[in-house]
């Protein structure tokens, strides 16, 4: 079976995320029950599931955001994520993009991509902190491959959608993360952009590990890796998109709703 | 998409340099005042119509120390969204910190005569200076406790308000219970400060007559280039990565540590700035005002503070200082005429510029300025815009 790769459950210290197990209720309301989840280094994969599905919570669990009741959450085969704050997990080089594009709207587009610029995060370095011209370089190159160079003196907030979107990712981008954990980057996007966005993220898995939440499935196809479903906090199925797509299961969660 | 995408790219951060030509008019307002304040009452003759009675001086020296306590809070409520509804602590404190020196530089001129002590402590009977009072009768020690006893309070309250993630409306509530519980604290005679009569009846500072024309003068030009320098560093900080930090905090809290900042030591570092400004604004106002007690401490002063930025514009630094010069010249004026309505006229001016002008005084004239030429967009180069919380 085609599936059996993602199937596989590796060893934890061949993984770059590591997700065993994991469960994360609200009030009583299981939103992740017994996940259990593994990327390799250098891996794409593309998450989908219905609405409450748990995708988004399972990105808040791996970034620190909520703490799961149970389960084992490891980065890089050896780090406890559970023990973690946000700013430690980022700065260990996961970085996030998040399903409602949240950039700094009062800043430029430049100013945003210096906050994110990789490097010291302390209260003083940033006092003194100047842009090298090597920096300067790495945001004109990111500036380029967002598309956004002529806009770089614009405000974030007057950004349209679309280019919100692609700041975020250029944001992660400058973050220089190991894993970059991306939810739903085509929401809002035209067919054009959507499309430009897929060969973004196919340029970046190049160097880096990335896990892609998206209900566009035209999107996810373009993207032509590895699918995950997930359904009320847990995997339904695994495998190639066509694969999942025809899983009995699959068809009744997103038909049934 | 496309239309936006060709305008023209703006050189830089709008919102930081918009302000440069403020900021210039500002420092060099205030230090002409600190030259030209001092030559009108001083060097003019008391009969020329330009010259400048000691009360204006002091009175307007007032006015800047209060002005300096707005900047303090402009630059944390303004730019990292942390309304600190308790500053008026951190002035008193500043201002209790002088007030002391200034008790112990009485030394035996007091009603009772006695060397070491006092008078409050004479009348309550005591025999010995209690131990905080020690080191106070040095100028230099003075001056360290006006900034370190604000920036330990800030500190230790900011440590836990920010690291256990206290904000918006919780952080404001608990802000004014920490001037509420010291405002009773300091009301307490045995606390060893004066109870409510305060610290008063001071003399001289550094041996100088503080009822001397010259002296008060010399106040004035001082606090004047205190309040230069401190806007000047509160520009640096808002200027650097880290005041975009705190904009971006202030703006988009959670995703600012998602990019691997700590946002509480940022807090932290700005909270405890900010108060030891507040100090020093406390420690100019007494030897002006001649007089510090525990209604300093008073919620509603801290309160009234946040309204003199409101009302000047926040998160712009000189309309916070425009807005507590303007607020408290009013206030003189009230007091003297209706006083009365002043309350009423403060309260009022508060809700119509939250409703009409919510960028203040200084967003309304950014406003007009911008109107002149034909409007480039939706852009609005100004740090006070904020989005949604
Ligand atoms: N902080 C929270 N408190 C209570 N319930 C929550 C919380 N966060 C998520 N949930 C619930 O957990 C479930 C999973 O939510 P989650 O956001 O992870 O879904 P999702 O798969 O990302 O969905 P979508 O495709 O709509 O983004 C939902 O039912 C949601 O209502
Ligand atoms: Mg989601």
């Amino acid at each position: 079976m085609s599936t059996a790769a993602v199937h596989a459950r590796p060893e934890k210290h061949d993984t770059i995320l590591y997700l065993d197990g994991v469960s994360v209720s609200f009030d009583g309301f299981k939103a992740l029950n017994r996940l259990s989840l593994y990327i390799v280094a250098g891996e794409l994969r593309a998450i989908i599931g219905p609405n409450g599905a748990g995708k988004t919570t399972m990105m808040d669990v791996v970034t620190g955001k909520t703490r799961p009741d149970a389960g084992e959450v490891f980065f890089n085969g050896g780090i406890d994520l559970t023990r973690l704050d946000e700013a430690r997990i980022a700065n260990l080089g996961i970085g996030r993009k998040f399903q409602k594009p949240t950039v700094f709207d009062n800043h430029t587009v430049l100013d945003n991509l210096e906050l994110a610029i990789a490097g010291d995060r302390g209260v003083f370095a940033s006092l003194f902190f100047r842009l090298s011209g090597e920096q300067r370089d790495r945001i004109d190159a990111v500036l380029h491959t967002i598309s956004l160079t002529a806009d770089s003196g614009r405000l974030a907030g007057s950004l349209s959608h679309g280019q919100k979107q692609w700041l975020e990712i250029g944001m992660l981008l400058i973050q220089d993360p190991v894993l970059l954990l991306i939810d739903e980057p085509a929401a809002g996007m035209t067919d054009a952009e959507t499309e430009a966005t897929a060969v973004l993220l196919k340029e970046i898995v190049k160097d880096h590990s990335v896990v892609v939440v998206e209900h566009d499935m035209a999107f996810v196809r373009s993207l032509g890796c590895p699918v995950t479903v997930l359904h009320e906090g847990h995997v339904l199925a695994s495998g190639t998109l066509d694969a999942v797509q025809a899983n009995q299961q699959v068809i009744e969660v997103y038909l049934g709703r | 998409m496309t239309s936006t995408r060709s305008r023209a790219p703006r050189p830089l951060a709008g919102g930081l340099l918009a302000g440069s030509g403020a900021a210039a008019a500002t420092i060099g307002l205030l230090l002409a005042a600190a030259v030209l304040v001092p030559v009108l009452n001083l060097a003019v003759a008391a009969d020329s119509p330009v010259h400048m009675p000691t009360w204006v001086v002091s009175l307007v020296g007032k006015y800047l120390t209060f002005a300096l306590l707005a900047l303090s809070v402009d630059l944390i409520w303004g730019f990292c969204g942390i309304l600190s509804l308790g500053h008026g602590a951190f002035f008193a404190l500043g201002g209790y910190a002088i007030g002391m020196h200034l008790m112990r530089e009485i030394g035996g001129r007091g009603v009772y005569g006695n060397p070491l002590l006092p008078d409050f402590m004479v009348f309550l009977n005591w025999s010995e200076l209690p131990w905080y009072w020690h080191g106070f009768d040095s100028f230099p020690f003075a001056l360290l406790m006006v900034v370190l006893v604000p920036g330990l309070l800030a500190f230790v309250f900011g440590w836990f308000a920010f690291r256990s993630r206290v904000t918006g409306v919780y952080f404001s509530i608990i802000s004014q219970a920490l001037t509420f519980a010291l405002m009773l604290a300091f009301f307490r005679n045995d606390m060893g400060f004066g109870g409510n009569n305060g610290l008063t009846d001071f003399k001289d500072v550094l041996g100088f007559d503080l009822q001397d024309d010259r002296t008060r003068a010399a106040l004035f030009a001082l606090t004047a280039v205190v309040l230069a320098a401190a806007y000047f560093c509160c520009r640096l900080i808002i200027l650097s990565r880290l005041g975009k930090v705190l904009v971006a905090v202030r703006d988009a809290e959670s995703r600012v540590r998602f990019l691997g900042y700590r946002v509480e030591y940022y807090k932290l570092f700005v909270f405890v700035f900010s108060a030891m400004l507040a100090g020093i604004a406390g420690a100019l106002y007494v030897p002006q005002v001649g007089i510090i007690n525990p209604s300093e401490f008073a919620p509603a002063n801290s309160i009234e503070i946040v309204i003199w930025v409101a009302i000047g514009g926040r998160g712009t630094l000189h309309g916070a200082i425009l807005g507590a010069i303007l607020v408290n010249y009013l206030k003189t004026w009230f007091t003297g005429a209706i006083p009365e309505l002043w309350l009423f006229a403060l309260g009022g001016l508060f809700i119509a510029v939250t409703l009409l002008l919510p960028t203040g005084i200084v967003g309304l004239a950014e406003h007009l300025r911008r109107r002149r030429p034909p409007a480039t967009g939706d852009e609005t180069p100004h740090l006070a815009r904020e989005t949604a919380p």
